[in-house]
């Protein structure tokens, strides 16, 4: 194992003070979700952006500033509610309690969705993720409107989630192992890839091909974004592009797929892992269930696109429960001497 | 050259007047033009015998048709290409195979699963140049379509046109696609054997394959399932092809949460589907003229139109050291998208 110099411990202690803990969930989650899906819990006021909140900069172009993502991800008076039920088991949870347990239900296994920033916060060492790219914000190119303009949509989000983006990347330490972490996040428009997303993935994949740095991404993700048309798909040749040399560098990039992982996504990045790893029982597929069932009018098979599904089917290497994710990592990482 | 004929009708291929290929199909946006149509058959269809010549009201007439035409085709919405785009006279992959790519020799499957007929691979010389032809096929007729899967291939089409272009990659020789599809087929088996992994594999492999390659959507650019084929070093569109993250009706039924006619044209609309808008934000390099009034009018000059861009852009591309080609798919690819950069 190489520690990096390009990360030193003083960058670390940098960007230590402007982290987002754990509490942030504390605040959220009003009720029971209604699905397995927990309505993504938002983080609090301290989350990444505010630090350039201080430094508020003109953008390039377009007509969103910095600070139409920055001041409207404050929401730190949610109203809290201790007590939520687990979509798979029924149980009733200590909020508490399951963020101790990373957000895995101790009585069934059920891995609830998290935020790109938790699991980024998450896998890493306390403390050491350093996030980068949050200074890229999605444009809406092609002036879309559907029932809702694309624009709005985008305000929404990340009102809600406090995000510019569905993607929280940067430079980070596994027990102790220099890494490129980019980590999708499913809160903000189901996870999608626009050119926003295609561009910080494929950012990180050359950061770590240039630093020689393992690369993780953990996948959550509706698949390509609908309304930036072509321009969505492309980012599915981009990043694969990008990894292609990546690959022919002799990087180590090792997939993390976590419900849901679908469409253009799975298409691209998410299934070039050198090593691939799911979450137990995460959606993982192409097309999904609903369209396949609609399309070949059959019922379909128990499991069917399940991580332990893909596994029996020989596209996946390994599930593997969140609290051995980082052990999980770091133990790929020393058999490839990187 | 052997133009695409329909199975049931001959046309006259210099014509872009009425030709019976399109009397069995008609497309709701060209209904003006069908009584002008009409009233030209009777004319020309009038027995010469009774001494009256209607020659210079055929004439006539003929001049309304085509500048209706050209009227109508000026203004195409997204919604009526995609019509045009799927019209089941348009010539389809195979056509172009018979049409110009001579000596055709088509290598089958994927050694590992089978011989996916939505994608048909195998060399043949397109002008002076030897390559090797990825073409997705549709069908013409309920058997071939069936065959065919109406265009949608399995995991192993992919990876069967993978490997052929790995053995292209082999003996140097370029690679040309021709992508007409409505999507990579969404179904049980397509998904327990890879779908993704496939087109995901394609993709990175595509963009490092050391010999020229050059793409075309010929009809429909069905999303990561026209992606799978379709990395590039040139990338162009039939002028009235579409290719899109996703196809109008899916995308309305999902963000207009049903699909219906009126939803589908504000989907195709909003998507920005046609040649002129990818080519404006510059996902595709180049838009291949087609006849006046679409590739199905006249499937021969279409086809010679396809075939002179290949030519001379496969001339192009030869002139380029591998190594320096190969920098600049990786440039095309990396500046796709749109987005702000804020200074930090
Ligand atoms: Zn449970």
């Amino acid at each position: 194992m190489t520690i990096l110099n390009t990360v030193t411990q003083h960058d670390l202690r940098r960007h230590i003070t402007n982290e987002p803990h754990g509490r942030s969930t504390l605040n959220t989650m009003a009720e029971p979700p209604p699905s397995s899906t927990p309505s993504s819990p938002p983080p609090s006021a301290s989350s990444p952006t505010s630090a350039a909140a201080e430094k508020p900069a003109k953008p390039v172009t377009g007509k969103r500033t910095w600070q139409d993502v920055v001041e409207t991800g404050k929401r730190a008076d949610m109203p809290a509610d201790l007590w939520m039920r687990c979509p798979s088991c029924s149980g009733m949870l200590y909020r508490p309690t399951l963020e101790q347990n990373k957000f895995v239900c101790p009585e069934c296994n059920h891995h609830f969705r998290i935020t790109g920033t938790q699991r980024a916060h998450m896998l890493c060492d306390p403390g050491s993720f350093e996030p980068m790219w949050d200074n890229l914000l999605p444009n809406d190119p092609l002036n879309f409107v559907d029932l809702v303009p694309y624009k709005d949509r985008l305000a929404q989000e990340s009102k809600k989630t406090g995000r510019p983006e569905a993607i929280v990347a940067g430079k980070g330490f596994i027990k102790g192992r220099g890494v490129v972490v980019a980590c999708m996040d499913s809160s903000f428009r189901m996870g999608s890839m626009g050119s926003v997303v295609g561009e910080v993935i494929t950012r990180a994949i050359e950061l770590a091909t240039d630093q020689d740095l393992p690369l993780i991404i953990v996948c959550a993700s509706g698949g390509a974004r609908m309304q930036e048309s072509t321009m969505s798909l492309m980012q599915m040749a981009k990043t694969s592009s990008a990894l292609a040399k990546f690959d022919d560098a002799g990087g180590l990039f090792i997939s993390v797929l976590t419900d849901p992982t679908t469409g253009g996504v799975t298409a691209s990045f998410a299934m070039l892992g050198d090593v691939i790893i799911a979450e137990p029982k995460a959606l993982i597929c192409f097309a999904g269930p609903r369209v396949i069932a609609n399309t070949v009018r059959q019922e379909l098979p128990e499991g069917f696109q399940r991580s332990e599904h893909l596994v029996e089917k020989g596209f996946i290497d390994r599930v593997a429960s969140r609290q051995d994710l980082r052990s999980e990592i770091s133990r790929v990482i020393d058999y490839a001497g990187k | 050259m052997p133009p695409h004929t329909p199975p049931t009708t001959p046309t006259s291929p210099n014509s872009a007047a009425p030709s019976p290929s399109n009397v069995h199909y008609e497309l709701d946006f060209e209904r003006p033009l069908t009584a002008l149509e009409q009233q030209i058959a009777e004319l020309e269809n009038h027995d010469p015998t009774d001494g009256i010549d209607f020659t210079a009201e055929v004439r006539k007439l003929r001049q309304n048709h085509t500048r209706m035409l050209k009227k109508i085709y000026a203004g195409l919405n997204g919604a009526n290409t995609v019509k045009v785009a799927r019209h089941p006279g348009r010539p389809q992959g195979a056509d172009y195979l018979r049409a110009f790519v001579k000596d055709f020799c088509e290598l089958h499957g994927d050694r590992t699963f089978g011989d996916d007929r939505a994608i048909l691979t195998g060399f043949g010389r397109i002008g002076p140049h030897k390559c090797m032809v990825i073409a997705n096929n549709k069908g013409k007729d309920v058997r071939e379509r069936l065959a065919a899967n109406f265009g949608m291939p399995h995991p192993e089409g992919y990876r069967k046109a993978l490997k052929k272009m790995k053995l292209a990659e082999k003996y140097g020789l370029p690679v040309v696609t021709l992508i007409d599809t409505p999507g990579a087929f969404p179904g049980i088996g397509a998904e327990e054997r890879g779908q993704s992994e496939a087109i995901a594999v394609n993709l990175l492999e595509m963009s490092r394959l050391r010999v020229p390659i050059v793409a075309a959507v010929i009809g429909e650019g069905g999303s990561g399932g026209a992606l799978g084929i379709g990395v590039a070093d040139r990338f162009a569109m039939m002028q009235y092809a579409w290719y899109s993250v996703i196809s109008p009706e899916a995308c309305a039924g999902i963000v207009w949460k049903e699909a219906n006619p009126t939803n589908n044209v504000a989907a195709a609309e909003a998507l920005q589907l046609t040649a002129e808008s990818n080519l404006k934000y510059g996902t595709i390099d180049h838009i291949i003229d087609e006849p006046l009034g679409g590739a199905h009018r006249n499937p021969s000059a279409a086809s010679d139109s396809l075939e002179k861009w290949i030519i001379q852009t496969l001339r192009d591309l030869k002139r380029f050291k591998i190594d320096n080609l190969l920098k600049k798919r990786d440039e095309r690819l990396r500046r796709q998208g749109s987005y702000i950069e804020v200074p930090v």
